[in-house]
């Protein structure tokens, strides 16, 4: 095809009254309305306006065209770190926000990609044990695993024996250390990654709960009748006596709060960063044995005798939720660490996994057990492990379970345990799970439950005395006041939108309202206009107008109402559409007819 | 078996040397991170309150003046350099940066009326009450050279102003009749007058260069363009405008500072009613800037305060005051968008921050990106009553308060009282007649 000369090429374009024979070749820009045009985002399209112009570095673009070229991101992966799907643009009010809006999801999904796209720089990868052919993962002892790991991995199992049993144990946030409270008054505290003993001794009391608090230099330790605190160096720093005879223990570590159970069934929120008891009442459900918090809202979860599981606020003394989940009393429940799910074992020898956030009267899945499990608990990855007496195991998934792959009845690995199981908790950021019995403790190493990749921000196992402190100080600045705990904890990011329940409430209240106390302050008038009697009757005219005017407010509101409801009660009751009455012609002589009676 | 563990090596986490960077490993999977709304909600709260305690916008205050300062002028080229001029004739030349006085020298008999530079900034215009106009140099005469203008024109009118066009050599000045000058000239080119007896303000657009706008005594504001022979629009308002400011980005946007306490935003193409009426000034507003980038303006009051309003919002952003600062008659934003200048009454000019509680100084980079993420919650979380309410609240001073409640209470009378004889009146016969709409009395062409 011959090329056009050079000038043609640029000549300007032609105008709508210039003939336009010579542009018969030309495409017609069809316009699209603003409205079905594909919306880019101001930056965006600014960008495209740009390389459109100057297109300098094509030669570069087109060396290494697959360089450029952005990897595609798995839409699993996007679903991971997506905050929701986008405001639908129907529900904006005016063309200017629904604009403002646009834009605005325009970076949103712009911050999902990239948060998205960092998956790439993670370094670790999570841990894996696949057995040989006819062999099963459940087979598997600890010592057989333990030999062929690396000599760090092997050094992570580990047992201890002692003697003031059964035992209970908590890890720090960050996975580092250890605390190990026995029954008959032993206390240690331990780096147990590095086996350095930071405290060990015996408070000469019973001991039946440990907590460390937001720091791994102190903790919690729940004593025969107060609930005392200590350092790292085993220095006692508190004594709280208005937290007595305290069954468990659990700390929300963005609150600051101590959430404790006693045997008297009080629950109690200790605001260990002032000291103050932020939420204390009596829950009615008698001895709390079974208690753990929820980590995405920190709801405390009380599993009763009765087989409820009941959810509570320390600013609500009511529970938020109940949930039946046991027929017979309860045995142990965990909420795993993303907040989705709840796992709960009762004496009927089941362990169910409820749907926590949506609250659905029927469990995911159900586990059924030769023996009641008298320990659940949730890895960071999902994994489930429970304890029947000294036999444990764990399973894959919370949903599904099963270990390897053919034989889903497995379970992944399992272990039997030389005393009673008293306390098991995993280990974060590790592949360790720690279980604590009558007899001491166990370290086993379960590979593939931990996250493998921490957030050094969030909770960080190699940090620093001086990253520690940091650390406390940016937590305590965004310390989450008390009154923020909620079912939901998105809640505050949405907008505040009346329920259908405080719809009806509000009409409902309309029949019974009080018309308002009228404080009226008459003019001081002069030169004999005044007087207490024409004061007091200026006060009451004004008073009888102000109510007479509220009355048939209120009168006109109960009577749309009611008209609203008769609307609807008659289309429920005949379906039939009604026919609409023909207008009567009106004449001449219509005048002469008897006026309608005035109402 | 096939097995592996999370196993770190710690010389990938932990550095080497003191003297690395500790080694920050993020992983962003929301799950790591629990309970992001209520912990960002801290943060905005958090974030609002050191906003509001880092409120010190009061920089500095330039001395100098022997009397009131009536005007300033803007130097178009250089953010450190600015002129004043004040009630005594006096003018002077302000270098901000060191916070000193340049020059200083008595340009007329009786006040400085108004002063404008030249475009490209190598010479000031200055009116004033003597009935002249003289024309400074920007360069600094030698050691021992006399202060003299390099031009004086004689003019048969009264001037009350002067503005210079952005884009050419010609400016206008208003007072009697509204004269359109070139600079190599000593006689107007033109003379536009549309039987008012006195112009206060004369403003030319900065975009549309043709385009000028006056305040008159009669309370009107007229438009005129300079090529056509006759003023272009004159719009009337209940009372009188004392300044006029064009909006530099929307061009055809201006605001006028009016006599009964508030600003009025015009759209030139419809002048029919305001697109704003801006409210919160208790007395008479006496000045108006845009910032350079159109969306906000500051203004100066006879009430002693200066305030702060996005282009659009009907109610100020922020108020700023002393206990010393009387009656504020002239005020500048700077070309940088940082700094604003108020010209005062009792002889000072103050310089403020334009964002009350901003940094200034160098600003790491690590700074900068937590300020931005501030800025960024602090708007997802404004609407949060706890947060709008620390965000809104002001210290004002007493007779501002007072006035402001005096204010109400006339305002609540006036609704009152209209809606008494509503409803004593035929249906129809008293109409609701919206805020924007009653303060402008007719349009002329």
């Amino acid at each position: 095809m011959a090329k056009p000369p050079y000038k043609a090429q640029n000549k300007r374009p032609g105008r709508y009254f210039e003939a336009n024979g010579e542009q018969g070749d030309a495409k017609p820009v069809k316009l699209k309305r603003k409205g079905h045009q594909n919306f880019t985002g101001d930056l965006i399209k600014m960008q495209s306006h740009y390389k459109l112009k100057k297109p300098h570095n094509e030669a570069k673009t087109k060396a290494n065209p697959e360089k450029e070229k952005k990897q595609k991101i798995p839409q699993e992966t996007l679903d991971k770190y997506s905050r929701g799907a986008a405001v639908e643009r129907r529900g904006v009010k005016t063309r200017h926000f629904k604009g403002q809006q646009e834009r605005k999801e325009v970076y949103l999904e712009y911050a999902t990609q990239q948060a998205a796209r960092t998956e790439m720089l993670l370094q670790e990868s999570e841990g894996v044990l696949e057995p040989d052919e006819e062999e099963v993962t459940a087979g598997y002892r600890q010592s057989e695993i333990a030999n062929n790991v690396d000599l760090q991995s092997a050094a992570k199992h580990f047992q201890l024996k002692l003697d003031f049993g059964p035992y209970t144990m908590r890890y720090t946030k960050n996975g580092r250390h250890l605390l190990l409270g026995g029954r008959r008054g032993h206390i240690a505290a331990f780096d147990w990654v590095t086996k350095k003993l930071h405290c060990e001794f015996n408070c000469m009391e019973s001991i039946s709960d440990v907590q460390w608090l937001h720091v791994p230099t102190m903790y919690a330790v729940a004593q025969k009748e107060w609930v005392y605190f200590y350092d790292k160096k085993g220095t006692e720093l508190h004594c709280v006596k208005r937290l007595n005879r305290i069954n468990r223990m659990d700390f929300l570590p963005y609150h600051f709060l101590l959430a404790t159970a006693n045997s008297r069934g009080f629950a109690s929120w200790l605001d260990v960063s002032i000291g103050e008891l932020v939420g204390n009442f009596n829950t009615g459900l008698g001895d709390i044995r079974i208690m753990r918090h929820n980590p995405s809202n920190g709801v405390l979860c009380i599993g009763g005798g009765k087989g409820v599981v009941s959810m509570w606020s320390p600013k609500v003394r009511e529970p938020l939720a109940k949930l039946l989940c046991h027929t017979t009393s309860m045995t142990a429940l965990t909420v795993d660490p993303k907040g989705q799910h709840l796992i709960t074992a009762g004496l009927d020898r089941a362990v169910k996994v409820w749907d926590i956030r949506m609250l659905t009267p029927t469990p995911l899945a159900r586990f059924n057990l030769r023996l009641p499990a008298n320990e659940v608990e949730v890895s960071q990855r999902g994994m489930l492990a429970l304890s029947q007496g000294t036999y444990l195991e764990t399973y894959t998934d919370i949903l599904i379970g099963g270990g390897t792959a053919d034989r889903q009845k497995l379970p992944y690995l399992r272990q039997r345990c030389d005393a009673p199981v008293s306390g098991m908790r995993f280990c974060p950021y590790e592949d360790v799970l720690g279980v604590a019995t009558s007899h001491g403790f166990q370290s086993l190493l379960v590979p593939g439950c931990g996250e493998p990749n921490y957030d050094a921000l969030e909770d960080n196992p190699f940090e620093t005395s001086k990253q520690r402190r940091e650390h406390e100080v940016h937590a305590l600045l965004e310390k989450i006041p008390p009154e923020l705990i909620t079912l939901d904890p998105q809640q505050i990011t949405g907008v505040d939108a009346p329920t259908l329940q405080e719809k009806v409430d509000a009409k409902r209240q309309l029949f019974h309202l009080k018309p308002p106390r009228i404080d009226m302050k008459p003019r001081h008038k002069m030169k004999g206009r005044g007087g207490s009697v024409k004061t007091a009757r200026n006060k009451q005219i004004v008073k009888d107008l102000q109510r007479k005017e509220f009355i048939s407010e209120v009168r006109k509101a109960k009577q749309s109402v009611i008209a609203a409801h008769k609307d609807t009660s008659n289309a429920n009751d005949n379906n039939e559409p009604q026919v609409k009455q023909p207008k009567p012609k009106r004449s001449v002589l219509d005048r002469f007819n008897p006026k309608p009676k005035r109402k | 078996m096939k097995v592996k563990m999370i196993s770190r090596n710690p010389d990938n986490y932990v550095r080497e040397t003191k003297l690395q960077q500790h080694k920050i490993p993020r992983n962003y999977d929301p799950a790591l991170h629990p309970l992001e709304g209520p912990r960002e909600y801290v943060r905005a709260l958090n974030a609002t309150k050191l906003d509001r305690v880092f409120a010190k916008p009061f920089i500095c205050n330039l001395s100098g003046h022997r009397d009131g300062v009536a005007c300033f002028g803007k130097h178009p080229k250089l953010l450190s350099t600015m002129a004043t001029g004040a009630y005594d004739g006096e003018v002077r030349i302000w270098d901000l940066a060191n916070r000193t006085s340049m020059r200083s020298f008595v340009a007329h008999d009786g006040f400085v009326r108004g002063m404008a530079y030249a475009k490209n900034g190598n010479c000031l215009f200055t009116v004033g009450d003597d009935k002249t106009i003289k024309v400074w140099a920007s360069k600094q005469p030698e050691e021992g050279e006399e202060e003299s203008p390099v031009n004086t024109i004689l003019s048969r009118h009264l001037l009350h102003g002067i503005s210079h066009n952005r884009k050419d050599n010609s400016f206008a000045t208003c007072g009697e009749v509204c004269a359109i000058w070139d600079e190599e000239h000593n006689d107007p080119i033109k003379t536009l007058k549309w039987g008012v007896d006195t112009l206060h303000t004369i403003s030319y657009n900065p975009v549309e260069t043709n385009v000028l706008a006056c305040c008159a005594s009669d309370r009107s504001i007229i438009l005129y363009d300079q090529r056509e022979a006759q003023p272009l629009r004159k719009v009337v308002l209940t009372m009188k405008s004392n300044k006029l400011a064009w909006n530099p980005m929307e061009a055809f946007n201006f605001t006028v500072a009016n006599e009964d306490c508030n600003l009025y935003t015009f759209d030139t193409r419809k002048l029919s009613a305001p697109l704003k009426v801006h409210f919160d000034h208790v007395s008479a507003v006496t000045d108006v800037d845009y910032s350079p980038t159109g969306k906000e303006f500051v203004t100066a009051s006879y009430d002693k305060t200066v305030r702060i309003y996005h282009a659009h919002q009907s109610h100020s952003r922020d108020i700023y005051h002393t206990k010393r600062m009387q009656h504020v008659v002239c005020i500048a934003w700077s070309l940088d968008n940082r700094y604003i200048f108020s010209g005062s009454d009792e002889m000072n000019i103050r310089m403020w921050k334009a964002n009350a509680s901003e940094k200034l100084g160098v600003i790491r980079p690590r700074e900068r990106a937590n300020f931005n993420y501030q800025e960024a919650i602090k708007e997802k979380y404004a609407a949060h009553p706890q947060i709008k309410r620390i965000a809104r609240h002001r210290q004002v001073p007493r007779h501002v308060l007072n006035a402001q409640r005096k204010m109400r209470a006339v305002k609540d009378k006036e609704l009152l009282k209209e809606a008494n004889v509503r409803k004593h009146s035929k249906k129809g016969k008293v109409p609701f007649v919206s805020e924007k709409k009653k303060h402008v009395l007719r349009q002329d062409v």
